[in-house]
């Protein structure tokens, strides 16, 4: 009787419709010993002569009945984790593609510079509300980080599916198989080009953002695929047993998964060292200490300090200057002569150019506004800024609604070291030339002497070491 | 026209559909390729591409994998007759725990890219194996009281119960 399950699994496989197999699958496993596998009795596609060929050539190693013993492994764990990742890592891509979008495409600098058809519908990044682009890189980097281990879990309960003999039985079988490379492929390097430049290590030695980007498009086409294939599976898998039920159930009155045609469940399941509860506890709490070790960096004030092990747990000191520095006046390489008292900051426009002394600046009105600078890596600080407000000084440019206004620092070696902003950046009531911050001179490392920062803009953008401004109107 | 759907279906091994899907992918990834092509750094791009799905199935799962295996050996030897997995969970999350930070935080534990690390935050990774080793400690720390208390506990009741 339970023969009849995989016939029936594999002809969902072929309808085009594909409904959910009968509830066959559901019932309740076979002794554990003399089954025979069930994978073995699949039909074969086009050309079923090639594809029977193979399978006679299966090595000696790939006897599965042996190799996989986890008694935990089964279509039921796998959807569950399945699950998680369908509905996470699209907001994962989804918060990616639209940092994208922050950069400000439509100027050039959002990198990779030429993406083609590889990007949102373009649109005009808003400044409101100020912690918009705090939570979009926050969900980004916490929640990717957080679902390493669901990643790595998932990859561990599929495994025994890569050795699986014969790797295909039909041309779609085998295309499908190709399009895992693009999946893992595509989840894995986004975790570890991600991972590592959340650390400032660039030992892959190309661009982190081409990499990134264009990792991410192959990973959509990989997991667009998985989920048309495998939706239909997952959610018979998870109507197969109840969740409810299973977090009630032991280590020892865990018994395995029934054996079936998914290849995942061991033939010759060992007795469990933990239940299918214990399993998913392990995964939760793995994610767990990778979010409570990293969310600090986001948050900010009190819980920074618990971000343990990354680069933006430690304030370096308690004075008004002493919060997060995002590159340093020493590694920008700022001449000191150049931001004295002879600097000057230029206003530029169609109908002509100014220039003003800090002393100037500092004497026309100031305004106050509490923003967070927020990076790409996934870490924020909010700080109290004053200065002048940047559509105040696009007036004294004599260009009081500008169409843009392009923004450059003294800096002369830096990607970042001039940035264009919107229309909406620039008129934003709490977009600012600052000159101050919490009450005192910004210091060297914090752009002195008058950088900018404006609400939910991303924080390279937030040029420091100000030299220039152009308001310009096409 | 039903009975052409049905033998594309049989020997392609699933619907037109699922081939349509399918051949999207592999576009979608031709074109990421075509806009690759010119960059310079194209085929180091590729080789770390390759090298996450090659280092993952064939060198870290097979490590921990092995690794868990000799885990439940040792903890085997330890259990001293009493039912259940013996002490062996109380062995795997410290160790799990501790090998998932060092996974995901290495370049700041093992000081890699110190030079941009100091560029962009004017700090070193000095503290960083230090706070590892520390947190590693915690973890084996409480794994050991919780399991010094069932002990004591299952001893007292004067059962081998064991489990999570």
């Amino acid at each position: 009787m339970c023969l009849a399950a995989p016939y029936q699994l594999e002809a969902t496989f072929h309808a085009v419709g594909m409904s959910p197999p009968p509830p066959a699958l559901a019932e309740s496993a076979p002794p554990a010993t003399g089954r025979r596998d069930p994978l073995e009795e699949s039909e074969f596609g086009f050309p079923a002569g090639v594809w029977r060929s193979l399978t006679r050539l299966r090595p000696s190693g790939a006897r599965r009945a042996r190799t996989w013993r986890s008694p935990l492994r089964g279509p039921w764990l796998t959807s569950v984790l399945g699950a998680v990742l369908l509905v996470s890592l699209p907001l994962v891509t989804i918060t990616g593609l639209l940092s994208y979008i922050a950069y400000g495409p439509q100027f050039g600098q959002a990198f990779p510079r030429e993406v083609g058809w590889l990007r949102l519908p373009p649109f005009e990044w808003p400044t409101s509300p100020a912690w918009l682009y705090v939570l979009n890189q926050g969900t980004h980097v916490i929640l990717g980080l957080v679902l390493i281990p669901v990643v790595l879990a998932k990859l561990w309960s599929v495994v025994p599916k890569l050795f699986e003999w014969p790797p295909a039985r039909s041309p779609a079988k085998l295309l499908e198989r190709l399009s895992l490379l693009l999946l893992v492929g595509g989840v894995l390097f986004e975790i570890v080009t991600g991972v590592l430049n959340i650390q400032y290590d660039y030992v892959f030695g190309f661009s982190f953002y081409t990499a990134h980007y264009y990792g991410a498009w192959v990973f959509i086409a990989g997991f667009v695929v998985h989920v048309a294939v495998k939706l239909p599976h997952m959610v018979t898998a998870l109507r197969s047993r109840s969740l409810r039920s299973e977090l009630r159930t032991s280590r020892s009155a865990t018994r395995p998964e029934p054996l079936d045609s998914t290849g995942l469940v061991a033939a010759e399941p060992a007795a469990p060292t933990m239940g299918r509860r214990g399993a998913l506890g392990l995964v939760g709490a793995g994610s767990l200490l990778l979010g409570v070790l990293s969310i600090g960096q986001v948050v900010g004030g009190p819980v920074r300090r618990t971000a343990l092990l990354l680069p933006r747990g430690r304030t370096p000191g308690s004075g008004p200057n002493d919060f997060q520095v995002n590159r340093t006046a020493a590694a920008a390489r700022i001449d000191p002569g150049e931001t004295g008292e002879e600097w000057r900051l230029v206003l530029r426009s169609p109908t002509g150019r100014r220039r003003f002394s800090r002393r100037e600046l500092l004497a026309m009105p100031q305004h106050t506004a509490t923003l967070p600078i927020a990076c790409v890596e996934g870490w924020a600080t909010t700080q109290r800024w004053s200065g002048v407000r940047l559509r105040d000084l696009a007036e004294l440019a004599g260009n009081p609604v500008p169409g843009w206004a392009r923004v450059s620092s003294v800096e002369t070696i830096g990607a970042f070291r001039a940035a264009t902003l919107q229309a909406n950046q620039v008129l934003d009531p709490d977009a600012l030339l600052a000159l101050r911050v919490n009450g005192v001179d910004l210091s060297m490392d914090h752009g002195y002497p008058a950088r900018v920062i404006v609400p939910a803009l991303p924080g390279v953008h937030n040029t420091k070491w100000v030299r220039d401004i152009e308001f310009g109107s096409d | 026209m039903s009975a052409v759907l049905r033998r594309f279906s049989t020997a392609y091994g699933a619907g037109p559909a699922r081939l349509l899907v399918v051949s999207g992918a592999f576009a979608l990834t031709g074109y990421v390729v075509l806009l690759l092509l010119p960059n310079p750094s194209a085929t180091r791009m590729l080789v770390w591409f390759l090298a996450a799905v090659v280092l993952h199935d064939l060198v870290l799962f097979p490590v921990y994998a092995a690794a868990d295996r000799l885990l439940q050996l040792g903890a085997g030897a330890l259990r001293r007759g009493e039912e259940g997995p013996g002490p062996v969970n109380y062995l795997r999350l410290p160790v799990l725990g501790s090998g998932l930070l060092l996974l995901v935080f290495l370049p700041g534990i093992i000081r890699q890219g110190a030079f941009t690390y100091h560029a962009a935050t004017g700090q070193t990774q000095q503290p960083f194996l230090g706070r590892w080793l520390l947190l590693t400690a915690a973890m084996f720390a409480v794994s050991g009281l919780c399991y010094l208390i069932r002990t004591l506990r299952t001893r007292r009741a004067g059962t081998g119960r064991g489990g999570r």
